[in-house]
C-alpha cells in the first residue's frame, strides 16, 4: 500500500453563529490521512464529526485553519473548483442514502459518471462492475422505493465507488440499518478499501462500524481527544 | 445536454404532478390559439363578406357624403363623372343613390335609408335581380334584419314617403320583392333598396349617385373632381378597430390563462425545491456546481412548456382542426349587434401566431422556473443535505 499523505488538516476551527454568539463545532484540529486508510471519526452527537467530514468533503469552509485535499488547499478553491474536486476524487455515503428517487439503481450508480462525461459504454461497464461489488446486479432496474434499507445503502456505496474515487466519506452509513445489513455493507466497504486502495473516512458512533476501523479518531466537543490505530 | 436528459428523467419520474402542469399549460396554449384563431377568422370573414356584399373593390364617395351624418344626404349626390360612368357601363362599377325616407309598416313610421342600385349589377352580392319584374310597382329589397324589425314579408305592400331634390314630399306604395340574408348589417339595418333609375326619377336626381362601388380587383382609381376614392383601408377601418379592441380584450384573457398556468408551474418549482433539498445537496456533493443545479431545475420547469406544446399538438390539433372545419356557431342575437359577424366563424390559425404563442409559453415558463430556482444558488450544501433549508 502506498502510504502517501492524502489529506492534511491544520489548525482547523469551525464556528457557527448561535444567537448573539458563536458555537465552536471544531477547535484547532490537526490531522493527516494516508492513502488507503480505513479510519473513522467517532464521538457523541454534537462532537463535530459530520462538520469535519463536510469540511474535508469541501461542502463547507473552515472558520480558521486549512485542509489540503489531494494537493488542493481548500481555502484557495473557488466553489466551482471545489465542485470539480468532489466530482473527480470524492465519493459520499450518507446516513439516509440520498438516492435519487426517480432513477433506477443503475441510473443512480451511473450519475457520477454522467458528470464526468464518460461514454455510454464505459459508464455501463463501470456501473455493472460497481453493482457487482455490492451484489445488486439483479436489481438494476429497480427504483429506490422498491429496495430495502440495506439495498439502498449498497446502491449508495456503488454510486460512491463507481468512479473509483481516492476518498470516500461516509457519514453514519449504518445508522438506519439492522445488524446484518450493517455488517454486510461494512464488509463490502472493507473489501473495496483493500482491493482499490480507496481511503474511507467514517463519521460514526456505531460500535459495529468502529469494530471494522483500522484507525479511530475520537472527537469530544470539537477537539481530537484520541487518535489511535486499531489492530485486528 | 446533461441537464436536458436529467430534466426529462426527473419530470417523467415526477408522474402525475408533471402531467397536471403539462395539461394545464397545454389547455392555456390551446385556448389562446383557439381564441386568436376565432378573432382572426372573424376578421377574415368579416372583410370577405363586406367586400362581397358592400364595398366591392373600393368606393368613390360624393365629396359631401358622410355615412355617419344623415343630414349630408340632402346634398351628397351628383352626376356620375365621366371617368367612372364608363366603368359603370363596362360593368366595372355600380352607382348607388342614397336618400332619407320613411316607411309605414302597420301604420307606424320608420325612418330609413332609401338606396337605389342597378338591378342588373353583379358588382356586389346583393340579390338586386329580385327587383326586376313588374315595372308598374316599385320593387324593393330588404334584408332579414329590416324584415324582422318591420315584420315585412315578401309581396307585402308598404307606404314609402320621401323628399325629392327640391324638398317636396311624395309617397308611394312599394312591394317587398325580396328579402336577402347577409352577415353585413351595413346594407341591411333600416335600409330599403329599390332600382336606381326609379329612385332617380322619384327624387328628380336623374343620372346622379351618392357613391359608386368598384368591382373587386380594380386597380385604377383615378382622381375624380368632386368625388373621393375610399379604399379598403378606409372602408374596413371600423371592423379593424373592432378587431383591434377584441384582440386587446383577447390579450387580457391570454394573460389570465397563461398566468394561471404559469402560477401552477411556479408553484411546482417552489414546492419541488422545497421538497428536494436533499436531492439538491446530493447533486452538489456528487460534484455539480450550484449553477448547474439551478440550470437543471430551470430546464426541468421549462420542459413543462415543451411537453405542453407537444401535448397541445396531440390533443389540440384534432380539436382545433374540427372547429376550423365545422365552424364555431355564434350565439343567436349577434346579428343584431350591428357588427359584421357570420353565423358561424371559421377560426383561422396562423402558423406565425402558433409559433409566437409557443415561444411566449416557453420563454415565460423558463422565467417562472428560473425565479424560484435561483434560491438553490444561495443554499448551503450541508444544510440542503440535511433538508434544513427553509
Amino acid at each position: 500500500m502506498d502510504n502517501s499523505e492524502i489529506i492534511s488538516i491544520t489548525n482547523l476551527t469551525k464556528k457557527f453563529p448561535m444567537g448573539l454568539g458563536e458555537f465552536t463545532a471544531l477547535n484547532s484540529i490537526d490531522l493527516t490521512f494516508l492513502k488507503g486508510e480505513f479510519s473513522g471519526v467517532v464521538g457523541p452527537s454534537g462532537s463535530g464529526k459530520t462538520t469535519l467530514l463536510n469540511i474535508i468533503g469541501l461542502l463547507d469552509n473552515p472558520s480558521n485553519g486549512d485542509v489540503i485535499l489531494l494537493g488542493n488547499r481548500s481555502t484557495k478553491l473557488s466553489v466551482r473548483q471545489a465542485a470539480l474536486v468532489r466530482r473527480k476524487h470524492l465519493g459520499f455515503i450518507f446516513q439516509t442514502y440520498n438516492l435519487l428517487p426517480v432513477y433506477t439503481v443503475f441510473e443512480n450508480a451511473e450519475f457520477p459518471l454522467l458528470l464526468l462525461s464518460m461514454t455510454a459504454q464505459a459508464r455501463r461497464k463501470a456501473v455493472l462492475e460497481a453493482l457487482e461489488w455490492v451484489g445488486l446486479t439483479d436489481k438494476i432496474k429497480s427504483r429506490p422505493a422498491q429496495l430495502s434499507g440495506g439495498e439502498c445503502q449498497r446502491v449508495a456505496i456503488a454510486r460512491a465507488m463507481v468512479k473509483r474515487p481516492e476518498i470516500v466519506l461516509a457519514d453514519e452509513p449504518t445508522a438506519n440499518l439492522d445488524a446484518d445489513n450493517s455488517h454486510h455493507i461494512l464488509k463490502t466497504m472493507e473489501k473495496l478499501n483493500k482491493e482499490l486502495e480507496t481511503t474511507f473516512i467514517f463519521a460514526t458512533h456505531d460500535d459495529k462500524v468502529i469494530s471494522y476501523l483500522r484507525r479511530k479518531i475520537t472527537l469530544i466537543d470539537g477537539k481530537v481527544s484520541r487518535d489511535e490505530p486499531i489492530t485486528r | 445536454m446533461l441537464a436536458f436528459k436529467l430534466a426529462i428523467k426527473n419530470l417523467l419520474g415526477a408522474g402525475l404532478r408533471t402531467w397536471l402542469n403539462v395539461f394545464v399549460l397545454s389547455l392555456a396554449f390551446v385556448m389562446i390559439v383557439f381564441q386568436s384563431g376565432i378573432i382572426q377568422g372573424w376578421n377574415i370573414q368579416a372583410k370577405t363578406d363586406m367586400t362581397e356584399w358592400e364595398v366591392g373593390g373600393g368606393e368613390y364617395w360624393h365629396k359631401l357624403y358622410d355615412p355617419y351624418d344623415p343630414l349630408t344626404l340632402i346634398d351628397a349626390h351628383g352626376i356620375l363623372p365621366t371617368e367612372i360612368s364608363q366603368q359603370c357601363e363596362d360593368d366595372q362599377a355600380t352607382p348607388v343613390l342614397v336618400t332619407q325616407a320613411s316607411v309605414y309598416p302597420d301604420g307606424r313610421m320608420r325612418n330609413i335609408l332609401l338606396k337605389g342600385i342597378d338591378p342588373s349589377q353583379d358588382i356586389i352580392k346583393l340579390p338586386t335581380a329580385m327587383m326586376k319584374g313588374d315595372s308598374s310597382v316599385i320593387n324593393a329589397l330588404i334584408g332579414t334584419r329590416m324584415a324582422e324589425a318591420t315584420k315585412l314579408n315578401i309581396n307585402d305592400m308598404v307606404t314609402l314617403r320621401w323628399r325629392d331634390v327640391n324638398g317636396t314630399f311624395d309617397a308611394a306604395e312599394i312591394r317587398i320583392a325580396g328579402i336577402f340574408h347577409t352577415n353585413v348589417p351595413g346594407i341591411d339595418n333600416n335600409q330599403v333598396w329599390i332600382p336606381l333609375e326609379k329612385l332617380q326619377q322619384m327624387t328628380s336626381m336623374d343620372g346622379q349617385a351618392t357613391y359608386i362601388i368598384l368591382k373587386q380587383g380594380i386597380t385604377s382609381t383615378p382622381t375624380v373632381p368632386g368625388w373621393i376614392y375610399k379604399g379598403h383601408d378606409v372602408l374596413f377601418s371600423e371592423i379593424d378597430t373592432i378587431i383591434k379592441s377584441k384582440s386587446i380584450g383577447g390579450l387580457v384573457i391570454y394573460l389570465i390563462l397563461l398566468s394561471l398556468a404559469l402560477l401552477a408551474v411556479f408553484d411546482t418549482q417552489v414546492l419541488s425545491i422545497f421538497r428536494r433539498e436533499k436531492e439538491i445537496g446530493t447533486y452538489i456533493a456528487m460534484g455539480m456546481t450550484r449553477w448547474q443545479v439551478v440550470w437543471l431545475f430551470t430546464v426541468e420547469g421549462a420542459m413543462h412548456s415543451v411537453l405542453s406544446v407537444v401535448a397541445a399538438a396531440i390533443w389540440g390539433t384534432p380539436l382545433l382542426y374540427l372547429v376550423a372545419k365545422n365552424g364555431f356557431a355564434m350565439p343567436k342575437g349577434t346579428e343584431g349587434y350591428g357588427l359584421t359577424i357570420a353565423e358561424k366563424i371559421y377560426p383561422a390559425y396562423g402558423v406565425g401566431t402558433i409559433l409566437t404563442m409557443a415561444l411566449i409559453v416557453m420563454i415565460t415558463t423558463t422565467i417562472v422556473s428560473y425565479i424560484p430556482s435561483r434560491k438553490i444558488a444561495g443554499m448551503k450544501p450541508t444544510e440542503a443535505l440535511r433538508g434544513k433549508v427553509q
